[in-house]
């Protein structure tokens, strides 16, 4: 039998619209139920205080720092790392050979899962070189796992940048050097910022990477070198091992704050530097 | 003059190239862990081994392969038709406000850290299933839901962009012919996008299976050859979360070369996936 075609555009179009809405309604739930419960547990000594009872009193301050100290290494390293590969992508190479191989690898770090990052973390940062659990380790960890995030989106960024500055750069005798840092740079620096605020973003959220190679201290970090966890390792061995569903639920209502901010903060970034280059 | 610009374009050539090195670098030092022990045992009986008892020295990860590629498939079958309408609702159907409102939610949706949808997932749909479906609740299905969430985000984007891609012509000649809006989208839309949406379909099968830490919470971990979708599993990826906080020696290996097999089931998803978007092109 054939169905009248109005009709199956009224079927698939209520069904669209319902998948669509479904999803919204799940993403609501779920930020609406933890930060129901979280947010009453976040004040001024959950912020500032350390843990204590293997997390069951006291706040997160501890978790809070070495997250921060984690995402500053992983930053250091991978933003002129990613950056220089994005200028080397989209500046100086062809469609050709070289372009396939960094970009078929650059795309498969994009892929790799991320218990994966934390296997060859452990493996190769805190045995191999010995840097022991550490901020360090989990930073660099995260430095090689953030970096496709960066080199995708500093190469859009300069990509799209109007070939018109580049000539009238040339044009004025500009080399190549002074091109790229004076009419290219300025230019691609908000799509290069998204891109480092969306690393940002995996770095605060990651934690199965980070559990392998940061530890699990529950103390205040005092060195690159010190062991240490990330809001969202404490968040997981609280929820896990149900130490305190309190402070897990206020841990959680911190990280969703956290990243929603950081889309927020991308957001706005593209959008200026969409609106500037069109 | 021209020694600055050698010296600029070789410090670049040099950061990209030490970026792709990280690549090799996890490749090497993966294999080189994880090699030993699937020599020791045999690689057939690493894979399909029934037995995991790393204290009696039993090493096979054949009930966390079935694991990973149930839970993987469960993830697909429930989340790809939810993410490609979504996709077609944003490009088709949403009205501007609500579009607005969409695409940061689904940013938001891929930000948030996948130990709280874990977390979610055991307060909800854990003892959903229990009640409603019977079991222990910890199970293939309480995975496949949570991943079939988690995967939309990738899904979603990479849909919308092939759609997004097409000639305007498409389209208007599908109209012009007296064609519906659904049918348009059915019998020249969707064909046409084809290609980005099985990358999409890949790349999100990618995601689901590298998940670790959602579905650690939620499926069990047991080590079983599961007969139904209510029955507790293990995946790979969980293996490797719950047990590398202690292992030493042999036991340590054996979760490498769990790592290896996983790194190669991504290597070939990943590859496959460009190699699609890169012959449409």
């Amino acid at each position: 039998m054939r169905i009248n075609p109005k009709v199956s555009e009224k079927i698939a179009k209520v069904l669209i619209w319902a998948a669509a809405l479904f999803v919204l309604t799940v993403l609501f739930a779920i930020i609406i139920y933890i930060l129901y419960k979280g947010l009453p547990m976040i004040n001024w000594s959950f912020l500032t205080e350390i843990p204590r009872n293997m997390g069951r009193d006291g706040g997160i301050a501890s978790a809070i720092v070495g997250t921060l100290l984690v995402t500053t290494v992983a930053l250091v390293l991978a933003v002129p790392f990613g950056i220089g590969t994005a200028f080397y992508l989209a500046e100086y190479t062809r469609e050709g050979i070289v372009r396939r191989i960094i970009r078929f690898s650059a795309e498969s770090l994009a892929g790799i899962p991320s218990i994966v990052y934390g296997l060859f973390g452990f493996i190769f940062f805190v045995m191999y070189l010995n840097l022991g659990w550490s901020v360090l380790s989990g930073g660099l960890t995260l430095a090689v796992m953030i970096l496709p995030t960066v080199i995708r989106t500093s190469e859009e960024a300069i990509r799209a940048v109007p070939d018109s500055y580049r000539e009238v750069s040339f044009s004025l005798g500009g080399t190549k050097w002074q091109t790229i840092i004076k009419a290219v740079f300025p230019s691609a620096i908000q799509g290069i910022s998204n891109g480092i605020i969306l690393g940002i973003g995996r770095c605060v959220a990651e934690t199965a990477a980070v559990m392998l190679t940061a530890g699990g201290a529950l103390r205040m970090a005092s060195s690159l070198f010190s062991p240490t966890r990330t809001m969202a390792v404490h968040f997981y061995i609280l929820a896990r091992e149900g130490i305190s569903m309190n402070n897990a639920y206020g841990t959680a209502a911190l990280l969703i704050i956290l990243i929603f901010i950081i889309n927020v903060v991308a957001n706005a970034l593209v959008n200026r530097f969409t609106a500037k280059n069109k | 003059m021209k020694l600055k610009e050698n010296i600029s374009k070789y410090i670049f050539l040099t950061l990209a190239f030490s970026s792709i090195s990280a690549l090799a670098l996890i490749t090497v030092f993966i294999i080189i862990n994880g090699v030993p022990i699937i020599a020791e045992v045999g690689i057939i009986n690493f894979i399909f081994g029934m037995s995991w008892a790393p204290s009696h020295g039993e090493y096979g990860i054949f009930p966390m392969i079935i694991g990973s590629v149930t839970v993987t498939l469960g993830a697909a079958v429930l989340g790809v038709p939810i993410g490609v309408c979504c996709a077609i609702f944003l490009t088709e159907f949403a009205p501007p406000t609500l579009s607005k409102l969409f695409r940061p939610a689904i940013q938001l949706l891929a930000g948030i850290p996948s130990v709280v949808y874990g977390f979610w997932g055991l307060l909800f749909i854990v003892p959903f299933i229990r009640n409603f479906f019977g079991g222990p609740g910890l199970s293939i299905l309480a995975g496949s839901v949570i991943l079939a969430i988690m995967v939309l985000p990738t899904v979603i984007s990479i849909t919308e962009v092939s759609i997004l891609a097409l000639p305007k012509q498409y389209r208007e000649g599908a109209l012009a012919l007296g064609m519906t809006h659904w049918q348009t989208i059915r019998s020249v839309i969707l064909p046409s996008a084809k290609s980005g949406i099985v990358a999409a379909v890949i790349l999100g099968i990618g995601r689901a299976i590298g998940e670790t830490m959602a579905v650690i919470m939620v499926l069990g971990n047991a080590v079983a050859v599961p007969e139904s979708i209510l029955d507790p599993v293990r995946t790979l990826t969980t293996n490797i979360g719950i047990e590398m906080g202690y292992a030493s020696g042999t036991h340590r290996q054996a979760l490498f070369a769990t790592g290896i097999v996983l790194f190669i089931i991504i290597m070939v998803l990943n590859a496959t996936a460009q190699y699609i978007t890169r012959k449409k092109k």
